[in-house]
């Protein structure tokens, strides 16, 4: 077996893109993701790869939207503010159809917010941010083993479907330290012909673009993406159960509030009550499967480090047949396990509302 | 029959979408020229800005991206650092460049990115219908600015190739005009002195290239290239503004 | 072994991560579950810092500390402000050259080291907080000293290696100082 080697968060995301083939990095400082910036910055110039710290998170993103038309592997990160920056360019990437990984290690918002982990951009990252009708392949680590795992599958759905990937991390997840280990991956080539390389005046030019002036081209541009789109909730939904069998009370959340919920979910089990959680690890698509699966439940508790986004999700993917509820902090501040065992409590006597 | 006039390789078919009288396709017809000359076009990757030459993916007969309002400098910096063999330019206005853009442009100029810019003043906003540009002249009317630009109200109008030579980074600016044949020759050097900087690598060379616009100028063709030298010129004078590797061969 | 939930807290400088850090290898290098999370903050130097660090042998759920097993309290307001959430039966270890209070609880078994006095006089100046890991390590009953040469090895870096002995006879006074 691999060695377990003790890394951050943000630096296993940094060592799991190099190991997926990334070589160009651009991005702007911003707490609490810069670890993942100084890593690359130290790794890049003796792997020949590129680092370069652009002006700004606009600058970053549009880099990064002109090396993934290059048709090369390619990623930025950032933190909450700096995200809502890179909206324009992730509108654009998703217009023209060119795949890039942008990373995400949220903090409290809106505006400049503050420094501590937060998950208050769940609707930015699941329902667009940027402008037009687009998706993002949404990745929700809650570990640092994950951190790196999805990176890597993060690339490659990003190549496979031409799109985004984002890694929704938070700034716990980024900066703890956990055993992690590095397993031989083997990476996934993907043609490119649409790509930037210079016609060699051997093919007619390529062409990447957003810009379609006739409404029916546009119209059917984006007719076809979501044809796309739909077979990733077909196929690409992921989550992880715990303790689901015969769970009544099930708890949903996802990256850090999934380890606080975790622990609450097995003391309420030590206490008879028979709770169980639902961890999605893809946001977008929601894995409404595992709703569906879920017969023996009768109250669902949506636990968030934001005023409760996931939890519209939670409702749909229910139907709102059940009832859901929310237990959450916000502004950096993060639930304790035993103020997600009170819910579960409430749920379990059946007063939830 | 002898053939003494054709289109260049590196121009498409596509007939342009220009108004009458609009120099873009001089300035076209110029880069597609050198780049003819050089040899280049197999290599070539070019960048289209939002503007009235935000079309222009359709004209040259490169690989070609568009970019974000502004940011092709930065689409181009990534496009250069993954394909260093590659020739790779933006082609901007002014309002692209000059105002939503300045800093992906400056910031470029810093790091002597080694791409090439051809820039086009024409002090307006064409494509939007003729609103006032970072580049208007003082008291210049436009639809934005109806009563004359204000330098009071709204600022001066910018000398891009006069700050960029401040910097220490860029290897080569300079500003030409297209509203006379002199001037057309000139600027088909400037322009070819850009790329070929690029070619034996010496970095950010950007060709500043003074233009018109008679529609939202509101002039026929012919008074407007004779504004460009009464009013263009004297504020936006004509120059090589820096040039790192003067005198040496490419 | 069950879980140990230990928070390390004082003031930025103190080498506050670096003991988790310590910890944390440790953990690893034997084989067992661990997580490491620090505070992090807009100070660099001087304001307050605190770490949490997790040894289990199940994969640890939250990584947030919120009633440890073991407080090392490296300055007054660290004691203060976590003396209460330290679960009966716990330890708390205490730099009492830096803190002259003494803990009121009879639930808890205290450790009084005065570290930060003992690095001055040894002259390893930075290193009361290896002290107090190598008391640590030698009194807690999930805990062991054996293995510290190894994580010590680890953890400085080559071109600091005369660190390498000032952090052995750190953790080595630690562990031979007779606190009660």
């Amino acid at each position: 077996m691999a060695e377990r080697i003790l890394m951050k968060g943000n630096e296993a995301i940094a060592e799991a893109a190099i190991r997926a083939g990334c070589r160009h990095y651009f991005g702007y400082p911003i707490t609490p993701q810069t670890e993942i910036a100084a890593y690359m910055a130290k790794k890049m110039p003796k792997i020949g790869g590129v680092f370069l710290q652009a002006e700004s998170e606009i600058a970053s993103i549009n880099m990064v939207y002109g090396a993934a038309a290059a048709g090369f592997r390619v990623m930025t990160s950032s933190s909450s503010p700096g995200i809502s920056l890179k909206a324009e360019g992730l509108s654009y990437i998703a217009g023209s159809d060119v795949p890039a990984l942008v990373v995400n290690v949220q903090r409290g918002g809106p505006g400049l917010g503050g420094i501590q982990p937060s998950q208050s951009d769940y609707f930015q990252a699941t329902k667009g941010g940027g402008h037009g009708d687009y998706r993002m392949i949404v990745l929700a680590p809650a570990s640092v083993q994950e951190m790196a795992s999805l990176t890597i599958k993060g690339f490659d759905l990003a190549d496979k479907y031409r799109m985004t990937s984002m890694i929704l991390a938070d700034g716990t997840i980024g900066q703890m330290m956990e055993p992690i280990t590095f397993e031989d991956t083997e990476i996934t080539t993907y043609d490119k012909p649409w790509a930037l390389t210079g016609t060699e005046c051997r093919r007619p030019h390529n062409v990447v673009n957003s810009l379609y002036l006739k409404p029916e081209e546009l119209e059917r541009k984006n007719f076809e993406r979501y044809e796309k789109y739909a077979e990733i909730e077909k196929n690409e939904a992921m989550w992880e159960d715990y303790m689901m069998d015969d769970a009544e009370i099930v708890v949903v959340a996802f990256g850090i509030a999934s380890r606080v919920a975790k622990n609450a979910v097995a003391t309420a089990r030590k206490e008879g009550i028979k709770a169980g959680l639902i961890r999605p690890i893809t946001l977008w698509p929601f894995p409404n499967a595992a709703f569906e699966a879920a017969v023996s439940a009768r109250a669902f508790i949506s636990v968030e480090l934001s005023m409760g986004q996931m939890i519209e999700d939670v409702r749909l993917a229910t139907k709102c047949d059940k009832p859901v509820t929310l237990c959450n902090r916000a502004g950096g501040m993060i639930p304790s396990p035993d103020e997600v065992l009170t819910a579960i409590r409430t749920a379990w006597k059946g007063e939830a509302k | 029959m002898a053939v003494v006039f054709e289109k260049p390789k590196f121009l498409t078919d596509t007939p342009f979408h220009y108004c009458p009288g609009c120099p873009h396709g001089i300035i076209h017809r110029l880069v597609a020229e050198v780049v003819d000359e050089l040899g280049v076009g197999g290599k070539a990757i070019g960048v289209a800005p939002v503007g009235c030459a935000v079309m222009a993916y359709d004209y040259f007969a490169c690989d070609m991206i568009e970019a974000p309002h502004g940011r092709a400098p930065a689409v181009a910096t990534g496009i250069k650092r993954c394909r260093p063999e590659n020739i790779v330019f933006t082609y901007q206005g002014d309002g692209d460049l000059a105002s939503i853009g300045m800093a992906e442009t400056v910031h470029a100029a810093a790091r002597n990115e080694n791409i090439t810019v051809i820039f086009v003043n024409n002090a307006i906003y064409g494509m939007t219908g003729g609103q006032m540009a970072p580049t208007s002249l003082p008291g210049q009317v436009t639809q934005t600015s109806p009563y004359g630009r204000d330098v009071n109200h709204c600022g001066w109008p910018i000398r891009v190739s006069e700050m960029l030579a401040t910097l220490e980074g860029p290897e080569y600016i300079a500003r030409v005009a297209v509203n006379n044949v002199k001037n057309v020759k000139n600027a088909k050097k400037a322009i070819k002195r850009a790329f070929e900087n690029q070619i034996a690598g010496r970095g950010f060379s950007l060709v500043e290239v003074v233009s018109a616009c008679p529609t939202n100028w509101g002039m026929t063709p012919k008074a407007a290239l004779e504004w460009v030298e009464s009013d263009m010129l004297p504020y936006y004078p004509i120059g090589v503004y820096k040039d790192r590797s003067a005198g040496e061969e490419k | 072994m069950k879980t140990t939930e230990i928070l390390i807290a004082g003031f930025g400088g103190q080498g506050i991560l670096f003991s988790g850090k310590f910890l944390a290898y440790k953990g690893l290098m034997e084989d067992t579950q661990v997580s490491w999370l620090p505070s992090y903050g807009p100070e660099m130097r001087g304001g307050t810092a605190n770490c949490n660090v997790i040894l289990s042998d199940s994969p640890v759920g939250s990584p947030i500390i919120t009633a440890p097993d073991v407080l090392i309290a490296m300055n007054l307001p660290s004691l203060e402000k976590y003396v209460g959430a330290v679960l009966p039966g716990g330890q708390i270890y205490v730099d009492s050259s830096l803190i002259d209070a003494k803990v009121d609880r009879e639930d808890v078994e205290v450790f009084y080291i005065p570290a930060t006095q003992m690095a001055k006089d040894e002259g390893i100046g930075s290193l009361a907080n290896m002290i107090i890991v190598g008391h640590l390590l030698e009194n807690h009953p999930e805990l062991s000293f054996s293995g510290v040469a190894e994580v010590v090895e680890k953890l400085v870096p080559p071109k600091k290696a005369a660190l390498k002995e000032l952090n052995m006879k750190a953790l080595t006074l630690g562990k031979d100082y007779k606190s009660n």
